[in-house]
């Protein structure tokens, strides 16, 4: 089966790839433009690893086709910083909110598309919006934390 | 809100600590903090490869079978699939993860040729260029089966007439030191004490396989690197380990390896049997292209090693103002198909036994026991976890028939500085007392005025500190025809039959007898068997066959981390 | 319906590291031309913060500040040998490791110093700061930089140096088990709060209160996240974890995140954590291993404290409704104890 080619952007810059026929978005962003920050970690929508926003919105990327995403915008953890970090990443470093790593691009994804639409969440809504998120390491109270300083202005960039 | 759920108790201990130290003590940011929120730490997936090759594996259904026949035909002609691997294409076909410690004989193949001992056990890889195609294409490697009868509790594992799992242990179960099928721990006379306890308190404990479920899941990416060496990018715990055990697979000496890791996204103990390293490089070996192999999250979670079953026993022996005077445990751990890493967690768990407590009469037998289930390995606190589990529900139960509180009833036996241990040594540096003292005092809990004055360097050493006059020894579980010194030496030594005793040391002497150590090593210095070769590893020839052993040792053969028998005082 | 509230307590001890074939680990460390430290190893960071604790042993054994050192670890062609991450022996053996390395390195830096003050190198002292002057004479100093860059580039020295931590071999013995298993141990102990729902069988724990003794803290941030992530993964094994939910039958074996089931951020229960520090001797500055006894009171305290709550002796792990409600069947409905 042909190959279809996919444009689109990634944090804010145009990007075009070509998608195989079934292949997930995680895998098109890895393989195919090489942002290795979405991770694998079941490819069954499982565990979060793999978050992005896709119009603003958190998104399973494994659980996306490729191909779905002409058009549309996707935002992943390489483009929460520039210069200066976001202040979800300073908090997360402030907190000690990571171990291994390995969920903290997702689950920065995650907390970013709720500070975006509810920039003071209660932590049950902080707890909600990371429930997709797992973290074998932490125990969740640090990464929560972290959410919660961005969110209450005692953590800025 | 972390601030304010932890305090530093500074007070205790704190004429035994400097605490004026410039770095240590501070809560400095990890070095690897910015790297993990920016998502550019890099793990062993996040390298890519030009022309990167998958790796998925065939899968047996059963738990335990005879492979009549593998038909790879089907699977090598779809499009898109580069080599399917069996067993013969493997250098070495048999391993045990301790031999780099000379713990334990070679038992378990990398890919099944002869017979598998647990469903989900691997019989062919299939490398192609696309995940998708590798796992369709492994859907169609056709195994022949012969179904036998199976085990999967450890208790019918080790009663006579039990399917054998595997031959080179007939009684399912791993042998300790040549001599018994358990691993022994007696200190004074349990019996006897048991008798004349006030009350004996009885219990069985279930400890259930955990999967170490790391969110990245396990797995090694090989390359052919410049100058004729490969480098493989891992997600191991143990570097040198996957090194030497690849070394020691793949027959490629350590200078042709360059392993690279570090950064890894969790482990928990699942990340150290060094499973998918020698597979991916004989996969990059044998293509000539970089090889991935990467578990999905159900093999993670059903293929990979969980954390292991336990099955405790515990007697205790206590007398009415609640000493416990004797303490008696039979306990089973549940290895699976093969060792791994299991008989060593039953040495951590015995010289751990019976908890922190000064008990004056404590024995126990552990066994490693063989079942027809995925191997267990390493999980966090391995060895311990499960054991401690066993104590301490046990001792709530003591103490209510004691009718003391818990809390009490702990720091009534705790061991304390000085005391003598089961396993024979002078206790020091404990904390216990303090611990148990600091709970109840935050949780409110009203102790009696020894348990809240005691102290772990107080009262602890003199009839305490003895060892016990008349230790109750026995030949339980004794057996014939194992080797004593190193384990290794039986590697490949496995009888014809599934029933026969393994035979003796001397019966099976090499005719090169004046190189013992040397006939401990696996044989390296054989011809190597190329990976095309139709004779199967699994099965060496016997060592008559082989050419003598030179009179040295050799200047190169296989990693081991011992200087000669690692486990042994010599 | 109705919930009842119980307490269960458990301590335990652990015991850091192994006793196989003497559990060694080695470190080799250097200096940069101008001063700053590369600590090269072969040991794993999955997480439990290899980098960053072996990162401040070695800042605290040259006597620079942490900014000043970088550790390079697990790339086979640079770091020498290390035995793995496992059994909670990283901190202990590496860390030892790493102080041997460091110090050797140090001698260097000082025995150049010394040369460029010309004063006896057993007369210096390092700030911690980058400085390296005479003890009782700060004016007569010089900075680390200059003292590497004079060893390296006048006095043709390397600063550099090498660690090994190996335990003596242990035997142990086949009829009496006499071994010496390890060279420290670690302490805990715990208070867990659970709530029994008597109709559905489920079970919330709603608190813990620990006390941990871990030698010294080296980093107190490092040891929090082991502690605190240890603990909630000791309350999954005791009540959501199992691979194999009927063992010994392997049927019903969780293949994804929805069938192996750990507790989510809304399932915690606070964690009050006390710290104790008793040094060991045999640690780095006193440091024991955190990693993976955190893990253990939890699960016989949620045991524990669900008989408190209702009666009810849970001996297989994990705790199910299932289980607690055939418990309760079996008894007669819940029979509360209230012992704590």
């Amino acid at each position: 089966m042909a190959k279809k080619p996919v444009t689109f952007t990634l944090n804010g810059t145009e990007r075009a790839a070509f998608a195989d026929p079934g292949q997930n978005l995680l895998d098109l962003l890895r393989r195919g433009v090489g942002d290795l920050t979405p991770k694998y970690g079941c490819a069954q929508g499982g565990c979060g690893a793999c978050t992005v926003l896709i119009d603003g919105a958190p998104h399973l990327s494994c659980l996306v086709l490729g191909e779905t995403v002409e058009g549309r915008a996707v935002e992943t953890a390489a483009g929460l910083s520039g210069a200066a970090l976001h202040p979800l990443q300073e908090a997360f470093m402030v907190h000690f909110a990571a171990q291994c790593g390995y969920c903290t691009p997702g689950m920065l994804m995650a907390a970013k598309a709720l500070l975006d639409q509810t920039p003071k969440p209660t932590r049950e809504e902080v707890e909600e919006a990371i429930s997709g998120n797992l973290c074998r390491c932490t125990g969740y109270e640090p990464i929560i934390a972290a959410i919660l300083s961005v969110a209450n202005g005692s953590v800025r960039a | 809100m972390s601030d304010g759920m932890i305090e530093f108790r500074k007070e205790f201990f704190a004429d035994e600590r400097d605490d004026t130290l410039n770095e240590i003590g501070k809560p400095t940011r990890r070095q690897d903090i910015l790297g993990h929120v920016t998502g550019r730490s890099p793990f062993y997936d996040d390298h890519l490869f030009q022309g990167l090759l998958h790796m998925r594996c065939a899968r047996s259904p059963h738990h335990a079978a005879r492979i009549r026949r593998i038909d790879t035909s089907e699977a090598e002609r779809t499009p898109g699939v580069v080599r399917v691997l069996i067993g013969r294409d493997v250098p070495l076909n048999l391993n045990t993860l301790l031999s780099l410690l000379d713990f334990g004989i070679d038992d378990e193949p990398v890919l099944a040729t002869d017979r598998v001992r647990y469903r989900g056990e691997p019989v062919a890889a299939v490398v192609a260029d696309s995940e998708a195609t590798a796992r369709a294409a492994a859907a169609k490697v056709r195994v022949e089966w012969e179904v036998l009868p199976h085990v999967l509790d450890v208790e019918e594992a080790i009663r006579p007439g039990a399917p054998v799992v595997l031959d080179i242990y007939p009684g399912n179960r791993f042998i300790y030191h040549g001599k018994y099928d358990h691993q022994k721990l007696r200190y004074g006379d349990v019996e006897a004490a048991l008798r004349a306890a006030d009350h004996v308190v009885e219990g069985r404990y279930q400890m259930s396989p955990i999967e170490q479920a790391p969110i990245e899941t396990c797995g090694a990416i090989a390359a052919p690197e410049t100058n004729d060496r490969f480098v493989c990018y891992s997600s191991t715990q143990a570097l040198f380990f996957s090194l030497a055990t690849s070394s020691k697979l793949l027959r490629l000496p350590s200078s042709r390896l360059h392993f690279i890791g570090g950064t890894v996204g969790g482990g928990f103990g699942g990340k150290v049997d060094s499973i998918h390293e020698p597979l991916a490089i004989l996969g990059a070996m044998l293509t000539g292209r970089p090889c991935k192999y990467m578990w999905d999250r159900e093999e993670e979670m059903q293929v990979g090693a969980p954390r292991g079953a336990e099955r405790w026993y515990i007697s205790d022996g206590v007398m009415r103002d609640g000493r416990i005077v004797a303490r008696k445990f039979v306990g089973y751990f549940d290895s699976g198909a093969y060792t791994r890493l299991s008989s060593y967690a039953i040495i951590k768990a015995v010289g751990h036994l019976p908890g922190p407590y000064t008990i004056p009469n404590v024995s126990a037998d552990v066994s490693c026991v063989y079942t027809n289930r995925t191997p267990a390995t390493a999980m966090r606190g391995f060895g311990i976890t499960g054991v401690d589990f066993a104590i301490e529900a046990h001792m709530d139960k003591v103490a209510e028939v004691v009718g003391m509180n818990p809390i009490d009833f702990r720091i009534l036996n705790a061991y304390r500085d000085g005391d003598m241990k089961a396993h024979r040594r002078s206790a020091k540096n404990c904390a216990l007392i303090e611990c148990c003292q600091v709970v109840a005092e935050k949780a409110g809990v009203q102790l009696s005025n020894a348990a809240r004055t005691a102290s772990s360097r107080q009262g602890g050493g003199g009839d305490r500190g003895r060892l016990p006059a008349h230790t109750a020894l026995d030949q339980s579980g004794r057996v014939e025809g194992f080797d004593t010194g190193s384990y290794a030496r039986k590697a490949g030594q496995r009888p014809a039959t599934q029933h026969q005793v393994p035979a003796p040391v001397a019966a099976r002497a090499s005719p090169a007898t004046q190189a013992a150590s040397v006939q401990s090593r696996p044989r390296v210095e054989e011809t190597r068997v190329a990976p095309s070769a139709s004779q199967t590893t699994q099965q060496p020839a016997p060592p008559q066959q082989h050419p003598a052993p030179p009179s040295a040792p050799p200047r190169s053969g296989p990693i081991r981390f011992s200087s000669l028998s690692g486990f042994r005082r010599r | 319906m109705t919930l009842h509230r119980g307490r269960g307590f458990a301590a335990i001890n652990y015991p850091i590291g192994m006793n196989l074939g003497g559990d060694p680990s080695q470190a080799l460390v250097h200096s940069n031309p101008d001063g700053k430290f590369t600590v090269t190893l072969s040991s794993i960071d999955l997480g439990q913060g290899m980098k960053s604790v072996t990162r401040q042993i070695a800042a605290e054994t040259l006597g620079i500040p942490v900014e000043d050192v970088y550790v390079d670890t697990a790339d086979s062609d640079t770091g020498p040998h290390c035995m793995g991450s496992f059994a909670s022996r990283g901190t202990h053996r590496v860390g030892n490791a790493v102080i041997q390395a460091a110090q050797e390195a140090r001698a260097v830096m000082l025995d150049a110093a010394a040369e460029e003050l010309e004063v006896d190198p057993a007369d210096l002292v390092t700030d911690g700061q980058g400085n390296i002057h005479v003890r009782g004479a700060p004016s007569r100093s010089i900075t680390t930089m200059a003292a590497c860059q004079a060893a390296q580039f006048r006095q043709g020295k390397t600063v550099s140096g090498r660690g090994i931590f190996l335990i003596p071999l242990s035997e142990v013995d086949p009829d009496t088990g006499e071994m010496t298993p390890v060279s420290c141990f670690a302490h805990a102990a715990m208070i867990v709060e659970v709530e029994v729902d008597d109709e559905t069988g489920e079970v919330s724990v709603t608190d813990m209160k620990s006390a941990y003794e871990v030698g010294r803290a080296l980093n107190p941030k490092l040891v929090e996240q082991q502690l605190r992530g240890g603990a909630w993964m000791g309350m999954s094994h005791a009540a959501w974890e199992t691979t194999e939910p009927y063992y010994p039958d392997r049927a019903h074996g969780p293949v994804d995140f929805s069938g192996y089931l750990m507790p989510g951020p809304g399932d915690l229960a606070p964690h009050h954590i006390s710290i104790l520090e008793r040094p060991a001797p045999d640690g780095p500055f006193g440091g024991k291993g955190p990693g993976e006894m955190c893990a253990n009171p939890v699960l016989p305290a949620v045991v524990n404290a669900i008989y408190d709550a209702v009666g009810v002796r849970i001996d297989d792990l994990p705790v199910t409704p299932e289980k607690v409600l055939r418990g309760l069947r079996a008894q007669g409905g819940a029979k509360p104890r209230r012992r704590l």
